[in-house]
């Protein structure tokens, strides 16, 4: 609400206008919330922008981990082994994905982001044993060539969605709802179809492009069973399917898509990212990622298909202390996006020209109204450094072989504090991590995550009150 | 004709006793193999996805009702369904002929690609819904939301449309014979042009209806979506 970036000229109070001006500073009508509705009705449309919630909620920063001492016998945390192996979609399909760390790359559109990216994504990813995803718009041969592993997305617009993409994927993730925007689609303004993009998506090129929220070809939840196993049959019941939920009703949600016969469960937060949405939807729809983990895992107990089906979770995961919270929380791995593009310049004040030479962005930043460290203008396709456009010219900012050395250090930084973070429970494998194993230091935090109040045993809603 | 069909290398499958799945893996894998040119499919009984994920020129017979998704995702194959099939028959189509004699529930050739759909009677709701490059024709009516988000192809209704006709098309072009209830946001009707009365006739004679192409009406996009626009703020 903060955004001046239409040049929009405000007269904000003073913090000491109350005391200068026998004025009171409305705590309901504050300075923002009188910018944004001067905005709205100098505009007449709503915000869109990307990124995730921007607003404070209760995250995994709020609980810490009861590592090892005389009560738990830890693993020499520079010796011994411990195991980061992940095996995703083992229920139905003959291939599951076999990963080396349970921290994977969500899905990210080519469009919203450029080939260069892409491929950097998909390059860096597989240095690590891990996957990449697709995104609402196809698969590129950049990231097929790319990735080891690459998850191909079936979204509700099938932009580019085809047989022979298909079965070169090496998983199939139906995606229902999406935690930045629950309920709604995708956008991508005209600026960033280009002709490849508006060329895979069917669309004319410059075009305002909304994607749809619901499926072309199911409904409800019976018809998800249905459609789960037409993809099953065309790719003659090798590959794993996810079906990926935004972060609402997370229990019956995540019952629903067991029912329906997914091998794994993507559960996406309301910190989950986006390239474009209404701004109404990231800040206003759906739980925090913390809370919905806690859901999902119980759902699939209450199901008895703990280990059956795999729990993947997103939204807002930035380090290894998050992925081993979700982890500990139930989760089987995790999916990360913005942190991933953080890693790649995202927000940095300099770009490298040839991965080598930083050149200032922060002239190009001022000229879409923002700066370092707070833009959200993925919308814009005019990405300072070069991650979320399609500009030949900016596109460059970002060399793959960069980007990907980028991607593979920051993978593997996650991995190893996963795995010291399990050390010193004393588990010789990350997925041994458990709820025992965290306290909470919020009274919220405590009753979203079901674990003690640290200092007591007191869990909000479940022991007393 | 016959002669023809009697020259090719036929083959029957009798699902009451092999069921879809063994079906489909024969289909993908082994018939190229067995270099068979029609299938036969007997006692399909409402059975889902018949003939998924075809990617071969052969013919294949359904002979019976059918259930979701027949013929979904096909390259090539020419599939007809002697009866009546269930929703979303030839969604994502990319190439080749899904033909069914009967009616057809929702969702008709959704987000086709490519290749021709054709539905002797009605189809239900929704049909041709987010099509993008493929042809549907459909001999008697379509129901509400056809086409919605119609990309690019042909959708041909030689009947009457219900509710909400083409919504929020792209570039996709409807021609109707009959009355349309009511259309969606962005459809006008427009003038028939020379090109539309060529086309038309193509599409129609591949579908194996007699109708002149001047008693149809074209429904096409305003195109006054395709930018954001404040005055049009309720619709997007």
């Amino acid at each position: 609400m903060t955004d001046k970036s239409d040049g929009e000229v405000t007269h904000a109070l003073e913090e000491n206008d109350a005391v200068t001006h026998g004025g009171q500073v409305s705590h309901l009508y504050n300075r923002d919330v009188q910018a944004w509705v001067r905005k709205a009705a100098n505009r007449g449309i709503y915000d869109i922008r990307g990124m995730g919630a921007k607003r404070k909620v209760p995250h995994f920063d709020d609980l810490v981990f009861l590592t090892a001492s005389a009560s738990r016998y830890p693993l020499e945390g520079y010796r011994e082994k411990c195991e980061t192996r992940t095996v995703l979609g083992g229920r139905n399909a003959k291939k599951p994905l076999e990963l080396d760390t349970p921290v994977t790359i969500a899905g990210m559109s080519f469009g919203s982001l450029s080939a260069n990216v892409k491929e950097a994504l998909g390059r860096g990813a597989s240095a690590v044993g891990t996957s990449t995803t697709t995104g609402d718009g196809g698969m590129t041969d950049e990231e097929r060539r790319s990735s080891k592993m690459l998850v191909y997305q079936c979204l509700p617009s099938r932009y580019g969605f085809n047989p022979d993409d298909l079965r070169r994927a090496d998983a199939v993730e139906v995606v229902i709802g999406q935690g930045a925007k629950p309920g709604g689609g995708g956008m991508l303004l005209g600026q960033k179809i280009s002709e490849r993009v508006a060329s895979m998506r069917t669309l004319p090129a410059g075009i305002d492009q909304r994607s749809a929220s619901r499926h072309p070809d199911w409904t409800g939840p019976d018809d998800l069973t249905i459609k789960l196993e037409e993809l099953r049959e065309i790719t003659d019941w090798e590959l794993p399917i996810y079906v990926k939920i935004g972060a609402t009703r997370v229990e019956n949600d995540v019952k629903l898509a067991v029912k329906a016969g997914a091998d794994v469960v993507v559960v996406d937060g309301m910190q989950g990212g986006t390239a474009a949405t209404q701004d109404v939807y990231i800040e206003h729809a759906g739980i925090p990622t913390l809370a919905a983990v806690v859901q999902a895992n119980a759902a699939l107990e209450e199901l008895d298909v703990k280990g059956e089906v795999q729990l993947v979770v997103s939204g807002g995961i930035r380090t290894g202390a998050d992925v081993a919270k979700a982890i500990a929380l139930g989760a089987d791995a995790v999916s990360i996006g913005q942190a991933v593009l953080l890693a790649l310049g995202c927000n940095d004040h300099v770009w490298y020209k040839d991965g080598k030479t930083p050149i200032s962005a922060v002239e190009d930043y001022e000229k879409l109204g923002t700066k370092p460290g707070v833009c959200h203008h993925m919308q814009t396709g005019r990405c300072p450094v070069g991650i979320t456009t399609q500009d030949p010219e900016l596109e460059k900012r970002v060399d793959p072989e960069w980007g990907a050395k980028r991607v593979r250090n920051y993978l593997q930084v996650l991995n190893m504090e996963v795995a010291t973070l399990a050390r010193a429970c004393g588990k010789s494998d990350v997925h041994h991590l458990e709820r025992e194993d965290l306290v909470a230091l919020t009274i919220e935090s405590a009753a979203m995550a079901k674990v003690p109040l640290a200092g007591t045993d007191w869990i909000p809603g479940v022991t007393g009150f | 004709m016959e002669q023809e069909v009697r020259s090719r290398k036929a083959l029957e499958w009798d699902l009451s006793e092999s069921p879809v799945r063994q079906l489909n893996n024969y289909l993908h894998h082994e018939m190229a193999q067995d270099d068979v040119e029609e299938v036969r499919i007997l006692n399909p009984d409402g059975a889902h996805h018949i003939a998924v994920g075809m990617d071969a020129p052969v013919r294949v017979e359904v002979m019976g009702n059918a259930g979701y998704y027949i013929g979904g995702m096909n390259k090539q194959a020419e599939i007809t369904v002697h009866g009546s099939a269930g929703w979303s028959v030839a969604e994502n189509i990319m190439s080749g002929v899904v033909r069914i004699d009967g009616y057809v529930s929702e969702c008709a050739g959704a987000s086709g690609h490519g290749g021709l759909v054709v539905v002797e009677k009605d189809a239900s709701s929704r049909c041709g819904i987010s099509m993008k490059g493929n042809d549907i024709v459909v001999g008697g009516d379509v129901g509400h939301f056809s086409a919605f988000m119609a990309q690019k192809g042909h959708l041909v209704v030689c009947g009457d449309a219900g509710d909400g006709l083409g919504d929020s098309l792209y570039e996709a072009v409807i021609y109707v014979r009959g009355e349309v209830k009511s259309l969606g946001a962005d459809a006008q009707e427009e003038p028939m042009t020379g090109e539309d009365h060529a086309t038309l006739a193509g599409l129609l004679e591949r579908a194996g209806f007699d109708h002149r192409p001047e008693d149809f009406k074209r429904v096409a996009s305003a195109r006054k979506l395709y930018h954001w626009n404040s005055e049009h703020d309720q619709e997007y």
